[in-house]
């Protein structure tokens, strides 16, 4: 065969599309169709035995799901929508892949280049509006840019710290023929996803865990994203030292584990909170000191030395001050310090970390896990989950009252299990991203636990549910509030319930209606049944458990207090 | 816990991109600083774009800007640099009514000391150009005010710094990796 005058036909820029996600190894995506994207979906027809398409009942339930599918698997999640509306409601997963580091891939559709900055017809300036909440975003005009662009999206969105990627695509390029060849990009000259180790400064940071007498560990999500799980139990087992998380860290090393104390933060637990003014020595790991985990910022960690390992420059220095900063990814820097670091065992300080548990217990964890009164505790149900799931279960959470009580109370054996939206506080979330999860991760047990308020923003993805068969388990925890502000409300607003009570419809019917299994209960007694019927389920199943009313979640450290200033009530 | 605020003028390094202005301005909006002055010129080396952004602010928070600024991906690398580590020039262009040269000889002795530069001259009007430091320019549109401006715009600040920033060096770690 003469290869010189053989020629590939030429393609058009939709079939590209779907090229480069095939080349990146994408398989499902999740999506809604529109004018401006038509080109795509044609082919995403052609090649529906290579690609799932997940049709989503809203374009924010494509980005969860698409979170929901790279939070449990680490892969990149990919979302599709239309031009203007349909790119616009992509704009809160988006925000909330940035601060949360997903990465994620979104296309969108664009009015033909032509038209561009005339006012089309669902013409909207994306790149405009998504360039504060991406890594990176990018507007194709030309089909030949397709591959080289996709590469570079598929590089940046999960190098490093990995974020959220937009990619514009004009109609006329999806339409346009052109040769096609595609590479993959492993470096782009003015981006250093990873900075490089200063061995000085993992000598000098060893050097001072060392002679800590207090030392205290706080990780969060990095260690997940840096898959650095073993190193983070390996070095934690080695020197003894007590180690808490933030809500996106929990789950990387097991709940169980005996030097794991505790989640940090607003609703953390009593110990990591108050140790955190009382340690010598403070190691944060792949965490960026949110305002949520340390309170006011002048009384937080004053006494101790603080060592940050950290992926991204920017967040040294940005929030917390610190005495040694150790760039880098966390499996590389936590592997690199084990060697320096000497074996001990804190017996005394770990003592002080149970004293302060069993604190916490009796004044709070009893009652909420084991109640004797006579309303639902959310702490009860998470208990029973935990229990049929024996920890392995994927916890989805939304935002509010149930999340914190979830991420408190879930038992977690297995790392990247409790998915959730940290920084941004999304509402909605966890239905969609659950089905992600799923999806991504079939043969794990996927339990969404979600708020009677926020399942409403995007309760239509039952659709998405029903239609797909993916067997998620859905509770929602009715209070027929939006509990998290009512807290708020009672105790720093006199109990002025400004439009916090909500008139529920009934939502075994609703779930019905979409054919998914459903029951409620209300009686204690009914609660564990119900529990282990939906855990043994091979179908979705939807659980609403109603809780008490007026029920606040404590510990709580209030907006502008110390961490060491935390109340048990 | 008020820190001192100064000038700071902030050096970007960048590719020539579409879009990276606006993730940029994003970055001091988003801090609610003001931009006083920005521009945007070639460099010595090919392909290589430097924007100079001149902002009155505190060290601290001009340091993590800097941070968030180099984490953009299409920014080779920033630095943020006080007056006296910089060497930079601004300058202004001065509209001004021709008569006025005759009616009062002072404006002539003015244009001479301050070493402005007379860029046209016609029956109507005249117009100087003069670079310097900001007091400089401050300093001439003072004196010439009083005779009253018909015009006046300034550029933004250019500046280099006195110590070297090895951007090439950065840039050919990088071909090596």
């Amino acid at each position: 065969m003469n290869f010189k005058n053989y020629t590939m036909p030429k393609i058009s820029g939709s079939e590209a599309v779907i090229k480069c996600l095939i080349n990146e190894g994408i398989e499902t995506i999740y999506g809604y169709p529109g004018g401006a994207i038509m080109p795509v979906y044609d082919e995403l027809f052609k090649y529906q035995d290579k690609i799932h398409h997940v049709l989503t009942r809203h374009e924010q339930g494509a980005t969860h799901a698409a979170q929901g599918f790279a939070r449990i698997s680490g892969k990149v999640g990919v979302a599709i929508a239309t031009s203007g509306p349909g790119a616009t409601n992509l704009v809160t997963g988006i925000a909330d892949a940035q601060i949360d580091s997903t990465p994620m891939i979104c296309i969108t559709g664009q009015v033909s280049s032509k038209l561009l900055g005339s006012d089309a017809f669902q013409e909207t300036d994306i790149i405009g509006i998504s360039t504060p909440i991406t890594k990176w975003n990018y507007q194709i005009t030309k089909a030949s840019e397709i591959p080289e662009i996709f590469a570079k999206a598929f590089y940046i969105a999960k190098s490093g710290r990995p974020g959220p990627v937009l990619i514009d695509i004009t109609k006329d390029a999806q339409f346009e023929l052109f040769d096609f060849s595609y590479n993959k990009i492993n470096g782009i000259r003015s981006y250093n996803p990873i900075p490089e180790i200063d061995k000085n400064k993992i000598k000098e940071a060893a050097r001072l865990i060392n002679k800590a007498k207090k030392p205290l560990i706080v990780w969060g999500q990095g260690v997940i994203l840096g898959n650095a799980e073993k190193e983070l139990i390996d070095l934690v087992e080695k020197t003894g030292i007590p180690a808490a998380w933030t809500i996106l860290g929990a789950s990387a090393i097991p709940t169980e584990h005996p030097l794991n104390v505790g989640m940090l933060g607003m609703h953390g637990n009593y110990a990591p909170n108050v140790k955190t003014n009382e340690c010598d020595v403070l190691i944060a790991i792949g965490m960026r000191f949110d305002d949520r985990v340390t309170g006011d910022v002048t009384r937080y960690a004053k006494q101790a030395q603080i060592i940050h390992f950290e992926i991204d420059p920017a967040e040294v220095n940005k929030n917390i001050e610190v005495n040694i900063a150790v760039l880098g990814d966390a499996k590389d820097t936590l592997k690199e310090i084990i060697k320096y670091v000497d074996t001990n065992s804190h017996k005394n300080w770990l003592k002080e970390f149970s004293d302060l548990y069993e604190v916490e217990y009796n004044k709070v964890i009893d009652a909420e896990i084991n109640p004797t009164k006579k309303g639902l505790t959310m702490g009860e149900v998470i208990k029973h989950i935990n229990e049929y799931t024996k920890g392995n279960a994927a916890i989805v959470t939304d935002v509010g009252q149930h999340q914190m009580v979830a991420c408190r109370y879930a038992n977690f054996k297995n790392s990247k299990s409790n998915i959730t939206s940290g920084g941004l506080g999304t509402m909605g979330f966890a239905l969609p991203a659950a089905l992600g999860a799923k999806m991504a991760a079939p043969h794990r047990e996927v339990v969404a636990v979600i708020g009677d308020g926020g399942y409403q923003m995007t309760i239509q993805e039952l659709g998405t549910i029903f239609q797909t068969k993916a067997a998620v388990k859905i509770v929602v925890l009715n209070n027929d509030f939006l509990g998290m502000v009512r807290q708020w409300q009672q105790l720093f607003f006199e109990k002025r319930y400004a439009s916090t009570e909500m008139v529920n419809p009934d939502f075994v019917k609703i779930a019905e209606g979409y054919y998914i299994k459903a029951k409620r209960v209300s009686k204690r007694d009914d609660l564990a049944p119900a529990i282990e019927e939906m855990i043994k389920s091979k179908e979705p199943y939807f659980l609403e458990v109603v809780v008490e009313k007026e029920a606040n979640v404590f510990p709580m450290i209030p907006t502008g207090s110390s961490v060491s200033e935390i109340r048990l009530s | 816990m008020s820190e001192k605020k100064i000038k700071y003028t902030v050096s970007i390094y960048t590719e020539n991109s579409v879009g990276l202005l606006n993730r940029i301005s994003a970055i001091f909006q988003k801090r609610h600083i003001n931009i006083e002055s920005f521009n945007s010129s070639i460099t010595e080396i090919e392909d290589v774009h430097r924007w100079t952004i001149l902002v009155h602010t505190s060290e601290t928070l001009i340091k993590k800007i800097v941070g968030q600024i180099n984490k953009q991906i299409e920014v080779i690398k920033s630095y943020y640099h006080t007056d006296e580590e910089t060497i930079y020039q601004e300058s202004c262009l001065f509209k001004i009514k021709s008569s006025l040269l005759f009616d009062d000889r002072k404006i002539q002795n003015i244009i001479k000391e301050s070493n402005a530069i007379i860029v046209t001259v016609n029956p109507e009007f005249f117009v100087i150009e003069k670079s310097g430091r900001t007091y400089e320019l401050d300093e001439l549109y003072e004196k010439l005010s009083k005779y009253g401006i018909l015009q006046y715009v300034r550029s933004a600040r250019i500046a280099v710094t006195k110590a070297p920033l090895f951007i090439s060096e950065i840039l050919k770690k990088f071909k090596k990796k």
